[in-house]
């Protein structure tokens, strides 16, 4: 986790500042029969990182377009920094958005891009030159003030679009996935930056995306969104450790989905044979089974029962970090990532095709969806 | 590469456009100004020697003194270029607006462009038709009780059938910048306090300027040197700097004082081109070229 270490800040992991946006029952319908936002409850708290994940279409950039005042709730309430947004335009909103073109005005330079809020206000001349270089520092581009948008790579006018909404002091900063044109090097780069941003000026920031990994690695709480409502909402391990639904569990990274029904209070009769789970269950009912592929141990020979079943490897994937075996225990498929360490290491094994190996799915690894 | 290769690559690129460009623009206009210094014979042939006469006949300079006949016709012509763009523009940048917006942008533009279908004489006469002492105009003025109005001849009909002429030599480009607009630049104005006005000024503007610029061209340079809207809407009556060109190479048999009057068209016109593109800076200077 490199991202983790270069990060300098240390995480307060759920702010306990006071609620910055808060949303009620919002419903948003454009004039097709699908319904953008349906009754979204939402509450984020000063300071804090805030993102939300879903597929395209689930409604998390219209949520982001009607906490900036682009677009208006046909129900709900919309609460920002303690006041009733209804009504109230997008130029006179304590937020600003980081657009995800970056929309930055061609025929401007950098210094004329970045203080347009401020000459908006109609701030002193030699204030808006101080806070712009202030921006200018904050987000690395000093020295390309004079050039134009077209002149800089991605990565410079992805700081840019940054220092011109960072520059007014917003309470609340929309990025609406900005890094999404970026390469992948370069992403990485700039998460660590801005979350070190964050950090340092202790904006709240709502961040749009639909790249798990980036959620994973920068929120302090994160929503997954899908159709209109908002499936699951927590830190992100505990989105990631304890998904609630079939949906979560399979967006955010990958799952073994094992349908299940109860036969016992801890036991549940699966394609696999019988598992023992840690959770209580409603004999009779029917369950669903998640184990992340990393948690599947696999091993040569092992004791029976206990979690354990047999399989055969129809593949094997070789991603350079992870070996990804992909199994069949008795007509069912099951995916395991082994982690490529050391072949020094004791308890270290590879698997062959077609080779019969032991998976354990152990109890602890095993979350119990209702669905 | 070697050199004579590039050298072979750079002739066959750049060649044929030179070509063009000799053939087309750089010979007909060295044409018409050596015709500019040459005279006219008493049958209406070109003869010599060399002579400024038909320019300082233009200018108005002469033994006699200063008369200033011609320059008042150019000045003329100028203010008719002047008006019609202000107008074209006026009604014409709303209204590239109302295309790029209504859902019948197809039918819209094709309405633009349906006069051109008809010939443009006759969609002249059409507004004598419309002028005359008992036309149209008239006819509808008189049905409300309201006295009637004599707009044929008369400069105003000109202006009316110049505006009307040309107002679609502006949509046109305009409406292609229009339609290319990257409306979340208004929101970022917005999002960044700009109001509604401003929002305007600074994230639309700008964006409509090369098709405004393109369609401002298309629209002055053709009306300072129209004669026949003038010809026939003034009925004669209403001389430009066109007329007084269109004249000396018909009934008068001039071409020499003809070609001298052309070019200082084409001068002024030049010349008023390169202090609008000074003016808007380098990027007016861009959008020119």
């Amino acid at each position: 986790m490199e991202q983790r270490r270069l990060f300098k800040g240390k995480r307060t992991r759920t702010p306990g500042g006071e609620i910055i946006v808060r949303l009620t029952g919002v419903r948003k319908r454009f004039d097709s029969d699908t319904l953008a936002l349906d009754g979204v409850n939402l509450e984020i708290r000063a300071g804090e990182f805030f993102s939300l994940l879903g597929p395209s279409g689930c409604g998390k950039t219209t949520l982001l377009r009607i906490l900036a005042g682009f677009e208006t709730p046909d129900a709900g309430r919309v609460e920002i920094a303690g006041r009733d947004m209804d009504g109230v335009p997008p130029y006179r909103r304590p937020v600003n958005l980081v657009f995800q073109n970056y929309a930055l005005f061609p025929h401007m330079n950098i210094f004329e891009n970045i203080a347009f809020g401020l000459r908006m206000k109609r701030l002193p001349e030699d204030e808006v030159r101080a806070r712009v270089g202030w921006a200018l520092e904050l987000v690395d581009i000093l020295g390309l003030e004079r050039r134009r948008p077209h002149e800089l790579s991605g990565g410079q006018r992805q700081r840019a679009a940054l220092a011109r909404a960072l520059v007014n002091e917003p309470e609340v900063l929309l990025l609406d996935e900005p890094l999404g044109a970026l390469d992948y090097k370069l992403r990485k780069q700039l998460q660590v930056e801005l979350m070190n941003l964050q950090e340092e000026l202790g904006v709240t920031f709502v961040y749009v995306t639909h790249d798990q990994e980036e959620a994973l690695v920068m929120s302090d709480r994160m929503a997954v969104m899908r159709e209109g409502r908002i499936e699951q909402l927590g830190l992100p391990e505990a989105l990631y450790e304890r998904p609630q639904s079939r949906f979560v569990a399979q967006f955010l990274g990958t799952s073994n989905l094992i349908p299940a029904r109860a036969r016992a209070e801890h036991e549940v009769e699966t394609p696999l044979g019988p598992l023992r789970v840690l959770q209580k269950l409603a004999v009779g009912q029917d369950y669903t089974l998640s184990i992340r592929p990393e948690k599947v141990r696999l091993s040569r020979r092992g004791p029976n029962g206990g979690n354990r079943v047999t399989a055969r490897v129809d593949d094997i994937i070789y991603t350079g970090a992870e070996n990804q075996y992909l199994l069949d225990a008795a007509g069912f498929e099951l995916v395991a990532f082994t982690l490529n360490s050391d072949i020094q290491e004791p308890g270290y094994e590879e698997f062959d095709y077609d080779e019969h190996v032991v998976v354990h799915l152990p109890e602890e690894n095993l979350v119990v969806i209702h669905e | 590469m070697n050199r004579r290769a590039s050298w072979k690559q750079l002739v066959a690129t750049v060649a044929p456009g030179a070509l063009w460009l000799v053939v087309f623009t750089l010979v007909p206009t060295l044409l018409i100004f050596y015709t500019s210094l040459l005279q006219r014979d008493p049958h209406g042939w070109l003869t010599g020697p060399l002579t400024l006469e038909n320019y300082l006949r233009f200018l108005g300079l002469s033994a006699e003194g200063f008369d200033p006949l011609y320059l008042n016709i150019l000045g003329r012509s100028l203010l008719l270029g002047l008006v019609t763009t202000v107008a074209t523009v006026v009604l014409g940048y709303p209204f590239a607006f109302f295309i790029a917006g209504s859902a019948r942008k197809n039918l819209l533009l094709l309405l633009v462009v349906l006069p051109f279908w008809t010939n443009f004489l006759i969609r002249v006469y059409a507004w004598i038709v419309i002028f005359q002492r008992k036309g149209v105009l008239n006819v509808f003025l008189d049905r409300f009780g309201l006295d009637p109005v004599l707009l044929y001849p008369s400069w105003s009909a000109v202006y009316v059938g110049t505006v009307y002429t040309y107002l679609p030599f502006l949509i046109l480009p305009l409406y292609a910048s229009v339609e290319k607009i990257d409306w979340s630049l208004l929101e970022a104005a917005y999002d960044l306090g700009a109001s509604r006005f401003w929002g305007f000024v600074h994230a639309v503007l700008p964006q409509t300027l090369p098709g405004l610029v393109a369609g401002v061209l298309l629209v002055f340079v053709p009306a300072v040197g129209t004669f026949v809207i003038s010809d026939l809407l003034g009925a004669g009556k209403a001389v430009l700097v066109g007329n007084v060109i269109q004249q000396q190479f018909g009934a008068s048999r001039d071409w020499a004082f003809g070609s001298a009057a052309a070019f200082v068209l084409m001068a002024v016109v030049l010349a008023g081109l390169w202090l609008y593109a000074r003016w808007t800076g380098e990027r007016g200077m861009e959008d020119l070229v």
